[in-house]
């Protein structure tokens, strides 16, 4: 038992140094700073420049987001202080089926519908003549994927808010609607906040979806229709071909360990403000 | 006036919340019928009966056997992995650590981070691991990555039904003179079966559904594996690989193969719903 504990408790740890370990040969190379900041990804001559990958990977994040935290928000103000049983009783399965859904048929479905969808409607409502692969279209499929994360926190997050608080500003002739505008989501914020960052979290690291979708175009991407080429898909795509050079090897594992640092630390945050929160209501 | 538009405000709230709460839904329908209407009438008994045969990237004969059997091999063994590691931390979590608050804490804190972590990274480090160990694609480096993956998920499930049994349950059978141990494996192991077992299969159908931490550990083939040390195909991948085919009657077949995965998904899902109303028979109700 001891033992079990002490795995999982060190695989951070193991994580970490495992990764270090293999991007080292690139970190000698070259500054990290320098890696991060330039444009120019060209392994066979040895350059590695992450910064089209992290820009693109910053675009789908906060375009999927956006689309995802008005729907999330609204949805779970109906589902906890307005909807009827029967509502509640279908979207619980809902969410749980939307949340199991693996991401390669996320990626399936932004093939078949979201990206033709880009291409002969919403493209060409801006003007735009596109293909639809694009951070737009990787955008909402992620959108779709992190909804169902986001509610199932956001719904614990509200319920967690005592009955007391709305009662006292009932009593005080307050309506249903100011109660909620002004008492409740005032108490919800920083789980609100926690909870976006957990979703923005999970959409920086998914894979495959993306992946499918967005294009991979090795370009710094400066709007939505154009396509992007975010870091798990660089990572994903590039693992066949890596094996005989040393350094761009490595320079997938640094890209892992960008990734493996920067959603930790998200984490990290939303989850000690959750923490918090959940102390002071207690 | 003024209480007229503040019931204006609410009722548009109340609108777009109607809206939003619509859109969640109708995005599942659409993803469910989209992938039925490709998939269903390419799919077959052939299909799903049958090996990739010679020419099957270019649209010939066969099916995807392969990697039907395969991901139920990497998900059983990285499940049955995942449970043996999994199971003991929860229960040591909930029987021997529940005196010490802040410990268990900050384990469920590092369990969460842990659940948080891309897939991708994981298959990265597992890529990392195999080199290290000189292992190559293979069976077993998909299970044991696919296990790292899924372990927090797994103790972390358990944990939140383990978490509800009441104290008194513990009190009541270390009082009886049974040693922290059996209360573990005895007692709250049967008093949470149903929520346990749910949490396996929540794993389970997490396992068989990633794509990103096989990706480079697992490897693919076409025929079905006989050894741990073998590659194997895998469900997910095969949607991807020919889902990439530029020949439409490959295609074809990913949406086909992508039935098969929504199909083994949510069997699982109800089977997970069925299981936590069963299994009750040892259960104490207070």
């Amino acid at each position: 038992m001891r033992l079990t504990l002490a795995l999982v408790m060190l695989l951070p740890v193991l994580l970490f140094a495992g990764m270090y370990y293999k991007s080292s040969l690139l970190l000698q190379a070259n500054s990290l700073l320098e890696l991060l900041f330039s444009g120019v990804w060209k392994p066979m001559s040895g350059k590695f420049g992450f910064y089209p990958f992290i820009i693109s990977s910053l675009w789908v994040t906060v375009v999927a987001l956006l689309l995802a935290a008005p729907v999330c928000l609204l949805t779970t103000i109906h589902l906890t202080q307005y909807a009827r049983r029967w509502v509640l009783r279908v979207m619980h399965p809902v969410i749980d089926i939307l949340a199991g859904i693996p991401s390669v048929i996320y990626g399936v479905f932004g093939i078949l519908v979201v990206v033709p969808a880009i291409a002969n409607y919403i493209g060409p409502a801006f003007g735009k003549d596109i293909s639809g692969y694009s951070i737009l279209a990787g955008a909402m499929v992620l959108a779709i994927m992190i909804i169902p994360f986001i509610l199932n926190i956001l719904i614990e997050i509200f319920k967690n808010i005592p009955d007391e608080l709305a009662e006292a500003s009932l009593a005080l002739g307050a309506t249903k609607w100011q109660t909620i505008k002004l008492v409740l989501m005032k108490k919800a914020l920083p789980g609100i906040i926690a909870a976006f960052g957990l979703g923005m979290s999970r959409a920086f690291g998914e894979t495959i979806a993306v992946l499918m979708v967005v294009g991979n175009v090795t370009r710094v991407p400066t709007g939505i229709f154009q396509p992007g080429y975010p870091l798990p898909a660089l990572i994903a795509n590039n693992y066949g071909e890596m094996l005989s050079i040393p350094l761009y090897d490595s320079a997938l594992m640094l890209a892992a360990l960008i990734l493996f640092v920067v959603v930790l630390l998200f984490n990290f945050a939303s989850r000690l403000i959750i923490i918090q929160s959940e102390k002071r209501v207690a | 006036m003024k209480l007229k538009l503040k019931n204006g405000e609410e009722g548009f709230f109340r609108v777009l919340m109607f809206f939003s709460t619509t859109i969640i839904v109708v995005a599942l329908l659409m993803i469910i019928i989209s992938i039925l209407y490709k998939g269903l009438p390419v799919l077959s008994w052939a299909m799903i009966s049958q090996v990739p045969a010679g020419g099957f990237y270019f649209g010939r004969e066969g099916g995807i056997l392969n990697a039907i059997v395969g991901s139920l091999y990497l998900a059983g063994g990285a499940t049955l992995l995942a449970t043996i590691i999994g199971l003991p931390l929860a229960l040591y979590i909930n029987v021997h650590l529940v005196c010490h608050r802040r410990l268990v804490n900050g384990i469920r804190f590092v369990l969460d981070l842990l659940w948080g972590i891309p897939s991708i990274v994981y298959g990265a480090f597992g890529f990392a691991l195999m080199s290290y160990f000189g292992i190559r694609v293979s069976l077993l480096a998909g299970i044991i990555t696919v296990t790292l993956f899924i372990v927090p998920i797994m103790v972390r499930a358990m944990d939140e039904a383990l978490k509800v049994v009441p104290r008194g349950l513990l009190e009541t059978s270390l009082s009886l003179g049974s040693t922290r141990a059996e209360t573990a494996y005895r007692v709250f192991f049967r008093q949470c079966l149903p929520g346990l077992s749910t949490a396996v299969l929540l794993s389970f159908g997490r396992a068989i559904g990633d794509a990103a931490s096989i990706l480079f550990t697992a490897g693919f083939t076409d025929y079905i594996p006989t050894s741990l040390s073998q590659p194997t195909a895998t469900l997910p991948l095969a949607i991807f690989f020919q889902l990439s085919s530029p020949i439409p009657q490959v295609q074809q077949r990913a949406y086909a193969s992508a039935v098969v995965l929504v199909f083994i998904i949510l069997v699982v899902s109800i089977l997970a719903r069925i299981m936590s109303n069963r299994y009750q028979k040892h259960k104490i109700n207070f």
